[in-house]
């Protein structure tokens, strides 16, 4: 597992790999926003939770369908499938490496990003954190919807179209959580639900991702 | 009559189908028909929102079998994955675009009556929003159907988004509740309370109940029919492709 992890993170850093796609999509809508509605400072302040965790999640969807499709197309999939290790890890480290590629770098940025779209100073902490606890599912569900998709040709768009309703949820709490740190209310609710949403996709989906891919490789 | 598998056997639910389908969809039509008629000519304005009140006999029924046929895929979806009877795979898929029809006819009716009695055609309801999230479920499921070649594998795949897809419904459901407080109405059509006579809270009267209640079971109706004759296509569509395929190797 550790070797799998490893070469993920070696690829992913490496020339196209991809890397700093996510992180540079990120910083793209962030810097459009203000140009978007206005350079209002009250107003950028209302909506910065909101715009920082879409900009996280569409950062994230960029990057899904390179989870699974590379090792798809020169057949290291397969080999993987056959190794000893169970799919369900592969999937499983697969996922984590996605989140410490995509989901990490969000997290560290994110405050940076949240000074341009002058967030209150008391929602710092509370977005890291909802970003910190919401990466993984996106990544673990992302997944998922790679693992759907991955023998199709031109999948990207219908996993966009099927990954869609299922980030629902989390986007809900984690935006909710960034929202309620900012304005100083009781965080209590959706912190607990979004780390319910998350550790519980992070236990569940992978046996899902590897069914799902243990049907495409067959 | 013996086991309900013995319907898993193609040959045998397209024979059962034949019987049955013509009776059913002659139920339905005479069920809307009555209920439609009755609902919109021969019951009252309500006294505060007029006659835009009789939508709701399209638009509960409706709103009700969205939710159903995506159960029943859910239900379909859970025995291919189990038994692997290739019937039931092919009722799930030919429910999809029913399911799809019947949300659509629910945003849509719900839109125009929400224009005069809400001032709006849209807004972020919690209910609004969780059949806009349903809608999309359905997209991609069905998007996913038509996306795989292979009738098996698209089966498999399709089968466990439903299963997945569905836990992310309820959860999306309770996530959405939580996110905006709704205008919409709570459930006024039938409530436990209603049935025993202990509720006290406002409900649908009766005089708009009786129709309303001939229409859903018009609407569910409707659906049997039409997933039995579109299941029934796709094993006939199956069965002419394996032709075509014998033929051409022959």
């Amino acid at each position: 597992m550790r070797a799998l992890l490893k070469r993920d993170l070696i690829l992913a850093f490496r020339a196209g790999g991809g890397f700093g796609l996510g992180i540079a999509f990120f910083l793209i809508v962030v810097v459009l926003v203000p140009f978007s509605v206005g350079p209002e400072s009250g107003l950028l302040t209302k909506i910065a939770p909101g715009v920082l965790w879409l900009g996280a999640l569409l950062a994230c969807l960029l990057s899904l369908d390179r989870i699974l499709a590379l090792d798809w197309e020169d057949g290291t999939l397969d080999l993987m499938a056959t190794a000893p290790l169970p799919l369900e890890a592969v999937v499983t480290v697969k996922a984590l490496a996605h989140w410490m590629t995509t989901g990490v770098p969000l997290v560290v940025a994110a405050p940076l990003f949240g000074v341009l779209l002058n967030l209150p100073p008391q929602g710092f902490v509370w977005l890291v954190v909802s970003l910190a606890l919401g990466t993984p599912a996106l990544s673990v569900i992302g997944t998922f919807g790679a693992a759907l998709t991955v023998g199709l040709k031109r999948g990207g768009l219908l996993l966009s179209l099927l990954i869609l309703p299922l980030y629902v949820p989390t986007l809900i709490f984690g935006a909710e959580l960034a929202r309620r740190g900012a304005e100083g209310q009781a965080v209590s609710t959706p912190l607990l639900m979004l780390a319910g949403i998350s550790f519980g996709v992070i236990a569940l989906l992978p046996f899902a991702s590897a069914l799902v891919l243990r049907v495409n490789l067959r | 009559m013996g086991s309900i598998w013995e319907y898993a056997n193609p040959v045998k639910f397209s024979q059962t189908v034949s019987r049955f389908l013509a009776p059913v969809a002659m139920g339905a039509t005479v069920c809307l028909v009555i209920g439609l008629v009755w609902g919109f000519f021969f019951t009252p304005d309500d006294f505060r929102q007029g006659a835009t009140v009789k939508i709701i006999y399209l638009h509960v029924p409706a709103a009700l079998m969205a939710i159903n046929a995506w159960f029943m895929m859910l239900v379909t979806s859970l025995i291919w994955l189990v038994r692997r009877h290739h019937v039931s795979a092919l009722a799930a898929k030919a429910a999809a675009p029913i399911g799809v029809t019947m949300t659509v006819i629910a945003l849509i009716t719900g839109a125009i009556w929400g224009q005069p009695m809400w001032g709006t055609w849209w807004a972020w309801d919690p209910r609004l929003t969780s059949f806009l999230i349903l809608f999309l479920f359905y997209l991609g499921y069905i998007a996913l159907w038509e996306a795989i070649d292979d009738p098996d594998t698209a089966a498999d795949l399709t089968s466990v988004l439903c299963i997945v897809g569905s836990v992310f419904a309820v959860l999306s459901r309770y996530a959405v509740n939580f996110w905006n407080q709704g205008l919409h109405q709570g459930a006024s059509v039938m409530r436990a309370g209603a049935i025993t006579g202990t509720d006290t809270e406002e409900k649908v009267s009766n005089v708009f109940f009786y129709p309303l209640l001939v229409c859903i079971i018009g609407f569910v109706l409707l659906f049997v029919a039409l997933v039995l004759l579109r299941t029934r296509t796709e094993i006939h569509k199956r069965r002419t492709r394996a032709l075509l395929a014998r033929e051409r190797m022959a």
